[in-house]
């Protein structure tokens, strides 16, 4: 399932205003990989070109190209719907449908895309996707209950189980345990390292701990002042970043000097 | 830290974090005695009622605040005089529909019976006939008024909320306020001058009274639909997109259902502004006496119209009809209110299943 990405020179637009300009990097499969810098440096409007999710804003566009396993997601004829049927995300704040029961919340993906088929094999899913999400134990007995009674956590659990559950090849999170207490980010965490057996993981997050846990290769993005595209400074395995990168601005930020 | 400091310029009573509380039975004492006193100014003085409840107002405007000055300070006595202009506008907004209700069932009850319900006005000339024939030309006539601008106004809120962009969706939003202002007379006016067209002049039919009364409902959908699809969060649609949905898939199946209370109440709320509508079906669905339940052949009556004409051309003697008017207007009143309660009940069910 997991595939390899490779992004070649990027450059990401809101109308005329370059927000991204210029990143290429490759991301392993069956990896996870972190995007870590300052707020407002791109990376979270990176990440979401991986996906085609940036689209959403009207006015945005990008040059340059995404290979997802020999496939460029912006290539002509491409439609984001089906890129994003491939390459999953998660998002900041846990964001579970409130009309949707903790079941039907799983299958969203197979059920809004009308593809529900059998009772029988959407059990399965479920109880495959809430296990991969670790959350299986905790809800198998109300699997009626509405998405929304569960705590922050068990949510974003639940929110992973919806974006494994239609089997992608990819999995995004963008800060998925910002919004989350310590206990219930280790458990995000401890899901994250099993998860990347399966799939490539791509990670922004604004904790640095959290990236040198989880990740096995880091990107550091920044950017040069306000109205100034964000640009991918350095990127290699996690355990060089955080104690020998290469460029000044990344140790800074590191060791805390600015950010 | 054993010292406390108190600046020379604030006041012992500044300082202290507590002040005077008036006890909770101050307010109902004041009240009750302004009550009271009005009460008798009126009884022993024989003081005219307007003037005694207009100086009862402001002396509750005075006393209270007064009194809250002098015990609990400035800020309270703000609050105190701000609660009692809201309660007095509050008061005000509810008299004249309390006034309306007690009235409207004082007079409606006489022939609000089985009869006025189940018998039309075939051939009566005096005493007894009914209102069947206009409460089910009103139901017809709202119905399917509900019927077009429901879906119409639906797909237009979605389509400037979720779709909408540059001219287009302005100019639309624009026509949607003119629509608004329409004076439902003009309603009537266009609906008979469209139909006129097709089938020459002096057409009378449900139908039109339908179209007419959707100019006036579809502006009022599309307002409170596009509302409740703002309050949708972000989320919930970048959640769906991120699953591979697509946009049209992710509007009916996440946007509309989390929005569902909100429409439901929202039409609700529209039919309850329409159904009471005289004017454009005078025009364009004209009045009968029988019962006329095809809406696209011949007159149709109404409830509003039926009151209006039971009204003005009471016959002899005039009491009959009148009292009829009046068991009208009540029953159009209860269907009102019937309509805001299926409103209400509406929006529990189709209410998160959290707030079940």
């Amino acid at each position: 399932m997991a595939k390899r990405i490779d992004v070649k020179d990027l450059d990401i637009y809101y109308g005329s205003f370059r927000a991204v300009e210029g990143v290429t990097m490759s991301i392993e499969p069956r990896s996870i990989t972190a995007l870590i810098g300052p707020s407002g440096c791109g990376k979270s409007t990176f990440l979401r070109s991986l996906n085609r999710m940036h689209e959403v804003i009207p006015g945005a566009r990008v040059s340059g190209s995404v290979i997802l396993d020999g496939q460029d997601l912006y290539g002509a004829g491409v439609d984001p719907v089906s890129v994003r049927r491939h390459v999953g995300m998660v998002f900041q704040r846990p964001n579970p449908f409130p009309t949707m029961s903790i079941y039907e919340n799983v299958v969203a993906g197979m059920r809004l895309n009308g593809r529900g088929t059998r009772k029988a094999a959407m059990d399965e899913v479920v109880e495959g996707a809430l296990q991969g999400a670790n959350l299986w134990n905790e809800v198998k007995d109300r699997l009626d209950r509405p998405g929304s009674s569960l705590s922050g956590g068990q949510q974003q659990r639940l929110c992973i189980a919806r974006a494994i559950a239609v089997k992608p090849d990819v999995l995004l999170m963008d800060e998925p345990c910002s919004a989350l207490d310590p206990i219930s980010t280790l458990a995000i965490e401890d899901l994250m390292d099993q998860l990347k057996k399966d799939y490539t993981i791509v990670i922004v997050t604004h904790n640095m701990q959290q990236a040198a846990r989880v990740s096995d290769r880091t990107g550091f993005f920044n950017i040069a002042g306000t109205g100034q595209p964000g640009k991918l400074i350095e990127m290699d395995e996690t355990s060089t970043m955080f104690s020998t990168p290469s460029n000044q601005a990344t140790e800074d930020y590191i060791s805390g000097r600015f950010g | 830290m054993t010292t406390t400091t108190t600046p020379t310029d604030l006041t012992a009573a500044e300082a202290s974090l507590s002040q005077g509380r008036l006890p909770r039975w101050s307010t109902p004492a004041t009240v009750a005695a302004v009550v009271v006193l009005g009460a008798l100014a009126i009884l022993v003085l024989d003081a005219p009622v307007p003037l005694v409840v207009g100086l009862g107002v402001l002396a509750l405007l005075v006393a209270l605040p007064a009194l809250a000055w002098v015990v609990e300070g400035r800020r309270r006595a703000n609050d105190r005089m701000w609660t009692v202009l809201v309660t007095i506008a509050f008061a005000l907004a509810l008299l004249p529909l309390l006034s309306l209700m007690i009235t409207v069932t004082q007079n409606g009850l006489a022939r609000f019976d089985w009869e006025f319900l189940t018998t039309d006005m075939r051939g009566v000339l005096g005493e007894g006939g009914g209102a069947l024939h206009a409460i089910v030309g009103t139901l017809i006539i709202t119905g399917l008024a509900t019927v077009i601008s429901v879906p119409v106004g639906i797909m237009t809120a979605v389509y400037l909320v979720e779709y909408g962009r540059g001219r287009l969706a302005r100019a639309i939003t624009l026509l949607v306020d003119v629509m608004t202002g329409i004076p439902s007379i003009v309603a009537g006016l266009f609906a008979f001058a469209l139909f006129s067209i097709f089938f020459g002049p002096s057409v009378r039919f449900g139908i039109g009274g339908a179209v007419a009364l959707s100019v006036l409902m579809i502006p009022v959908v599309v307002r409170s639909v596009e509302e409740m699809l703002k309050l949708v969060p972000n989320e919930l649609r970048e959640a769906s997109y991120a699953l591979g949905v697509s946009q049209w898939r992710t509007i009916v199946r996440v946007v509309l259902p989390t929005a569902a209370a909100g429409i439901a109440t929202g039409v609700t709320l529209a039919i309850a502004r329409v159904i009471g509508e005289t004017a454009p079906l005078l025009i364009i669905t004209g009045s009968t006496n029988i019962l006329n339940t095809d809406p696209v052949d011949g007159r149709m009556s109404s409830l509003p119209i039926f009151t209006y004409y039971s009204y003005t051309i009471p016959g002899v003697p005039p009491e009959f009809g009148v009292e009829r008017a009046w068991a009208a207007a009540l029953t159009l009143f209860l269907i009102v209110m019937l309509l805001n309660l299926v409103a209400r009940v509406l929006s529990r069910i189709f209410g998160s299943p959290t707030s079940r």
